[in-house]
């Protein structure tokens, strides 16, 4: 399938080369006029990239790297009846650490079924996995899993148990690779706080407000 | 662990049967006691079919097998458990039952035998104020199959004394398992963890956030999870995750805990997971794990 690329610079997707970048027909800048019947924009910028695209309309899909904002933001929402070609796409990534292969992609109520189908297969076929959802904040594995982040914090804070014997019965119990609190640890609490922060704003959960550690961690970096 | 040679195991239910398998397996005397004589009969073969398994595997050879079977008994009389250095409960998830079953046992069991609860919800120290020894009363909780899972939740009451948690540990250690230490708090660690998880996760599915299938996708693919919640739920059942749900808000009120309505309205439905056929997945065949 012909795609093209377009990079704004500072993708936490994508901050190395990758299959999807060389796979696509067209790798653009921002301002040129985007080929192929998919274009992927890519980058802290993509509302300047969808800006850039002409004929918008006439592409079977347009996918727009996400942050922690929801896809209306970029799209407009109407009466529950949004959805066009344009989707949402982030690749899962905890802080520091590598991007995973998960990539979660947006749709709105109305999404056109073409423009999702070819989204995925441009994500499958760069060798990632994919999993859609709908708009909402955090989208899937965020929503999840930093409520259980925080709580290992705060039960941490607690003395309900020690970090390790936290992580080995997560690891141990459940078959988990990694517990939660090594897993903070390897990828950073200071970005924990960022998304779950982002996330308490968003939903108003208090499970979602960043723990004591998380903030301690944020307040050390801010000083660094 | 010296002082340890005879182990009793009451309740042979699915969690009772594996320790039993668990201790027997280690070299123990394991006596299992259960009211239900067709019960004790049932975990009596299927601890056999486990074995001959295990042979098949290589991991046990058929003499061995033949030793822990011969360490391993079963009775409808809880008298018989006046030999017994140790008591392992894994009986309903009940206090008053709890408080039966241990106020018998302390009048049967000598006053050195340790009382060990495997509850995975109530408190220990609640359990331990009516067993007539709580000095001596530590909590085990294995994980589900105890027989494959090498985790016991290992946690002290208030009145515990440093020497019966010390020889609980040591014991635990002997019998082949992994301790991990925690305070008496309901779910311990593990459901403390798992039940809020699982419940956020069908709010997910209840929110229209993303079908079952996506999010468990979502999930293993992220966070590299051998399964994802739904495949989990779907085989824990939504009966005892109802259950379980009960008995953690129950005592903790934490919003996270509370049971969603749609795993009340999915068991109503009977839609209880792989053992009914469908859950949040659709399954060919309904037999259990390691069957």
């Amino acid at each position: 399938m012909a795609y093209s690329v377009i990079d704004t610079g500072q993708s936490r997707s994508f901050p190395a080369a990758h299959a999807l970048m060389q796979g696509a027909t067209h790798a653009l800048t921002q301002g040129v006029a985007a080929a192929g019947d998919v274009v992927v924009v890519i980058g802290a910028d993509v509302a300047r990239g969808l800006a850039s695209i002409k004929d918008r309309e006439r592409k079977t899909a347009i996918v727009l790297e996400l942050g922690t904002e929801c896809l209306g933001v970029h799209t407009g929402e109407s009466r529950g009846s949004e959805g066009s070609n344009v989707l949402g796409f982030a690749r899962f990534r905890l802080g520091a650490a590598e991007p995973t292969k998960l990539v979660e992609l947006v749709k709105q109520p109305n999404t056109a079924p073409a423009a999702l189908a070819a989204a995925k297969k441009v994500f499958e076929d760069a060798g990632l996995a994919v999993a859609v959802c709908n708009d909402f904040p955090g989208r899937i594995v965020d929503r999840l899993i930093r409520p259980y982040l925080n709580a290992a914090l705060r039960r941490l804070d607690e003395g309900l148990a020690s970090a390790d014997d936290m992580d080995t019965t997560l690891k141990l119990g459940l078959g988990y690779p990694e517990g939660p609190i090594a897993l903070l640890e390897r990828t950073g609490l200071a970005a924990h706080f960022d998304v779950s922060q982002a996330l308490y704003e968003a939903l108003g959960d208090a499970a979602y407000a960043p723990a004591r550690r998380a903030r301690v961690a944020k307040e050390r970096a801010k000083r660094a | 662990m010296a002082g340890i040679r005879t182990v009793g195991v009451a309740g042979c239910g699915t969690m009772g049967a594996g320790i039993a398998i668990v201790a027997a397996r280690a070299g123990f005397r394991t006596l299992v006691y259960d009211t239900r004589a067709a019960a004790l009969e049932q975990a009596r073969k299927q601890s056999e079919a486990f074995f001959a398994k295990s042979v098949e595997r290589g991991k046990l050879k058929a003499e061995q097998v033949t030793a822990i079977l011969s360490n391993l008994t079963s009775t409808t009389r809880i008298e018989d458990f006046k030999a017994c250095d140790i008591v392992i409960e894994a009986v309903f998830e009940d206090l008053k039952v709890k408080h039966a079953l241990f106020a018998k046992l302390n009048g049967i069991c000598p006053p050195q035998t340790l009382f060990a609860s495997n509850t995975s919800t109530i408190s220990i120290t609640e359990i331990a104020g009516g067993s007539g020894r709580d000095d001596r009363f530590v909590g085990m909780h294995f994980c589900l199959p105890a027989q494959l899972m090498k985790l016991v939740e290992m946690s002290p009451g208030l009145n515990t004394s440093e020497a019966s948690f010390q020889a609980a540990w040591d014991f635990c250690k002997a019998l082949g398992q992994t301790p991990v230490k925690t305070r008496d708090n309901p779910g311990f660690i593990l459901n403390y963890f798992l039940i809020p998880f699982n419940n956020d996760a069908i709010r997910l599915v209840e929110s229209g956030v993303a079908e079952p299938a996506e999010i468990d996708k979502a999930i293993k693919g992220a966070m590299g999870y051998a399964m994802g919640p739904f495949e989990l739920l779907d085989l824990v059942g939504m009966d005892t995750q109802l259950l379980l749900c009960e008995a953690m808000h129950g005592l903790t009120h934490e919003p996270h805990a509370a049971c969603p309505p749609l795993v009340k309205r999915m068991i109503a439905a009977g839609h209880l997971g792989k053992k009914s056929g469908r859950g949040f997945h659709v399954y060919k065949d309904s037999k259990m794990f390691g069957a």
